[in-house]
This record gives C-alpha cells, structure tokens and sequence, in this order.
C-alpha cells in the first residue's frame, strides 16, 4: 500500500463543524439518563424531600461548574477541555491528573450506560416470555455501535445525540403535562411525602446520588476544537443545556414523587419509566420507554466523544505515548484514541458491578470538579479581567469557586459515608498514576510545545 | 432457537463486523499515511484552509 506523505504546510486537524446545538447535545446527551435512572438512590438514602434538597444542591454545583467552565474554555478552545486548561493554568501534573479523571469518568459512565441499556433490553425479552436471556450481546453491540459511529465522524454522531435527547427531554416534559401538575388528581404530594426519615444525615448522604441529575454537563467543553465558534457555542451550550437540565430534574423528582412511595422510589431501576406505567397510559409507557432508552445511546454515545477527545490531547503533547494523538485523515476524528478505549469500556462493563462502576465515575468527576474550584482562582489572578478576551465572564468571582470547592467536600463525605473503601482506593490510583507521570513520562514531553494559547505572560510572572 | 436467541446472535455478528471494521480501516489509514500527517494536529488549531481531503470538509463548506 503506498504511503501518502505530508508536503509543506498539508496536516490534518479535527472538524470545526458543530453549532450550539451539538454543544448542547453532548452535555444533556451525556447528563439526560441520570433523570431517567440513578437519581432516585437519593430517595433511598434520606427520602423524597432530601432527594429534591440534593437536586438543588447539586444543581448550584454544577451552575458553578457550568459558569466556570464557560468561562475559562471560551478562553482555551482545545479538545481535552479541563485537561487543557489545567495545562496552561496549573501546571503539567495537574493537567496529567484532570486528563484521566476525565476519561476514567466518562469511560465509566460508558461502560454503566451499556450496562443500563442490556438490563433493559434483557427485561424487554423476560417480559415477552423468553427464558435464559442475555444481556452481553447488547451491552457488546451498544459500546461496539456507538465507538463505530464517533469514528465516522463528529458531525453525525452529535447530530444523532442531538435527536435522541430531544426526544428523551420532550417526554419527560409529555409525562408531566400528562399527570396535571396543577392539581391533586393524579400526583399524591401530600400523602407520600414523609419529611426526612433519616434527619439531616440522610440529606448529605443523598447528595452523592444527586450528582446523577448533573454529572457531565461539563462535557461540553471537550468539543472545543470542533465547534464553529468556540466562544460563543460553548458558553450557549452549556448554559442552555445547564437549564434545561435544572428544568428536567425538577418535573422528574415532582411526578416520581407524586406517583410513588419513597421506599419504592428509592430502589426502583428506572423511576420514569414506572411512573409512566402507574398513570396507566400505554402511549406514556412506550414514550418513556423509548425515553429511557435514547437517553442511555445519548450518554454513551457523549461520553466516547468527551474520552476519546481528552485521551487524544494527552497523546498530542505526548503525557501519553503520542501514537494516540493522531487524526483520522478522512473521518476527522481522533481514531486511534476512540478504538484504544472501546476494550476498555468492555471490560468494565462486561465485568465490573454497576455501582461500583457509576461511583468511579462520580468519584472521578468529583475529583475534577475540586480542581475547577482551584483552577478558576488561578485563571482569574494570573490573567484578570480585560487581560485576555474572553467569550463569557462569569460573575460573582470567587463566590462560584468557593461554593463548589465547599460543595465537593460535602459530596466527598457522602460519598464517603456509602463508598469509602472505593474512595481510598480511587486515590491511592491517582498518586501511583501521579508518580508514575512525574518520575517516568514527563521527560517525554514537550515543556514549550504544549503552550498553544496567545496569551500575554501572566500578571507576576 | 428461540427468537430473541437469534436476535442475540445478531447482535454479536453485528458488534463483530463494527469491531472488525474499525480496526481493519484503522490499520489501512496507519499504512496508507505518514505518522508525521497523521500527527500534524495542533491544539486549537483553527486554519482549515491548509487541511487535506477537501471531500470531508463537512457542513461548513
């Protein structure tokens, strides 16, 4: 086969083709199914009110991420996102730790979509009356499916995403208008809502699953170098996708709340789904259904995109052998990087239990939500307002930094209180990966090279 | 062999052929391009003038 060789000035780069639209359909694509499943362990842990305690909680955590994230990535627009803010603001370690919390996150959120999706599908044929039904070929086909779909090409796979979470949010908001929430007809508020069973302790415990209603949002940014006008498409994106989420977590907690008892709720697999079930609609059920079953494609789907963009980065400035840094010459993605992972993905989600899986991904992003805090602190001293453009000024600095810095703490208590086994061994990874970048990878890096934003020296330096 | 047994193996056959064409297309574009194109991706780049392939250019051509 004959080589093609680079001439003068030939190279290949990722595809600058996606709108606002895309932005928000790779963040609520990724978020989505946390509404549809995976919230309501809240419920379990401290009842219904303190799963909508959590919600708005959560929800303020991640209203600082999304303000700070527009912020600093209208400034640094990079695939990698965080990794590659982290690399011009903190520092190389920093950055080397914030890459794989993100692609550890988000390949673990994969692999529990594709978990989801064969539990689902297997009830489906259990339900039709098959005996012995598997669900590997479908967790198999659905990580094998959607890898496929990102190396074609980013435009049709956030096109797809844009779809699929559409029609995902569209029925949450049908099922809503379907129980009156005006009235006291079909939603049962005032009986089934017992205060907190399990005082304020159970809150903060709760607050670890209320994550789920928000967790990647912050994704958006990883489309940085693809979308058309990275100033004004990620801060719109993530935004509007921040609102719409804020929107959907709410109607969802109202009508599951309202549809059943709280020690139902607070174990029940796919919450909207049996709420669709108890108004005794048929149409509502095959919605919701269908609802539940986009909305796991969407997140898969986000998260091989965001993994795939934020282990490419890595490998460019070579923190990971740079053999995955490189562009596909046709598709225009980050091919190397996005096969790499699908084993990956496969053999958690063909081995690991579920929770463990979803907690290591909550955990990771937990971790990169701590540096945001840090991060934006940084940003804003080193290169202050007017110094640098930027496509979004967040306000209130340092209030959103310092909320979400003290809000992760919360979070890392009540993870603590379920997980701690997980979360000391999720961090003894992290300083073994941290020693193993600094005593033995950074050598290979390019300290100059990795520099790539035209940004003045910063203040003090 | 009941039906959803079939659909079962339908879904292996399908994820194997995916699985396959990825890595045989993976292969092909290592051989048929130098690692100096393949790698010549800069972060933040944003010339897309000086990008090969014209045919792939997407939505905004």
């Amino acid at each position: 086969m004959t080589q093609t060789t680079a001439v003068h000035g030939e190279k290949v780069s990722l595809l600058r083709v996606l709108g606002p639209g895309h932005v928000w359909a790779l963040g609520v694509g990724i978020v989505l199914v946390g509404e549809y499943m995976g919230w309501n362990f809240a419920v379990g842990k401290g009842g219904a009110i303190a799963a909508l305690i959590a919600c708005w909680v959560a929800g303020l955590l991640y209203t600082c991420v999304a303000m700070i994230d527009s912020e600093v990535t209208s400034t640094v627009a990079a695939a990698g996102g965080q990794y590659a803010q982290a690399k011009h603001i903190v520092g190389p370690l920093a950055a080397f730790n914030v890459g794989l919390f993100l692609v550890f996150a988000y390949t673990m959120l994969e692999a529990a979509n594709a978990i989801t999706l064969g539990y689902l599908v297997q009830t489906v044929g259990t339900m039709a009356g098959f005996e012995g039904v598997s669900d590997k070929p479908f967790i198999v086909l659905t990580i094998l499916f959607l890898a496929w779909l990102n190396y074609r090409g980013v435009y049709a796979t956030l096109t797809f995403n844009l779809v699929i979470t559409a029609i995902a949010f569209i029925a949450i908001v049908i099922l809503f208008a379907a129980v009156k929430p005006w009235g006291n007809e079909v939603l049962k508020l005032d009986a089934l809502l017992n205060g907190l069973p399990y005082g304020w302790l159970g809150v903060i415990a709760s607050i670890h699953f209320g994550l789920w209603y928000y967790l990647g949002i912050e994704g958006t940014c990883q489309a940085a170098e693809e979308v058309r006008s990275p100033p004004r498409s990620l801060p719109l994106g993530t935004m509007a996708g921040m609102m719409t989420l804020l929107i959907a977590a709410t109607m969802t907690w109202y009508v599951c709340s309202g549809l059943m008892p709280w020690e139902y709720l607070g174990q029940a697999i796919t919450p909207l789904f049996d709420a669709a079930r108890l108004t005794g609609s048929t149409l509502l059920m095959v919605l919701l259904f269908v609802g539940t079953m986009f909305s796991t494609l969407a997140s898969a789907n986000g998260c091989i995109n965001d993994a795939s963009r934020a282990w490419f980065s890595m490998g460019r400035d070579h923190y990971l052998p740079v053999w995955f840094g490189a562009v596909h010459p046709k598709t225009r993605t980050p091919y190397r990087s996005i096969v790499f992972l699908v084993p990956v993905a496969l053999v958690f989600a063909y081995f690991a239990p579920l929770d463990q899986v979803i907690t290591f991904s909550i955990l990771s992003g937990l971790l990169g939500y701590t540096y945001m805090s840090f991060n934006v602190i940084m940003f804003r001293k080193k290169w202050p307002l007017g110094m640098i453009k930027r496509g979004y000024e967040h306000p209130f600095h340092p209030l959103p930094a310092i909320v979400l810095l003290a809000l992760c703490a919360l979070t890392y208590f009540a993870v603590f209180l379920g997980y701690g086994t997980q979360l000391v061994a999720m961090l003894v990874f992290y300083i073994v990966a941290s020693l193993w970048f600094a005593f033995h990878r950074y050598k290979y890096v390019r300290r100059g090279d990795q520099f790539t934003m035209a940004w003045p020296r910063p203040q003090g330096y | 062999m009941n039906s959803f047994e079939i659909l079962e193996y339908v879904a292996w056959a399908i994820s194997v052929l995916l699985g396959l064409w990825m890595l045989v297309d993976l292969i092909r574009t290592n051989r048929a391009y130098s690692e100096e194109l393949l790698l010549s991706s800069r972060e933040g780049d944003i010339d897309d003038a000086l990008v090969i392939d014209p045919t792939h250019q997407g939505a905004n051509r």
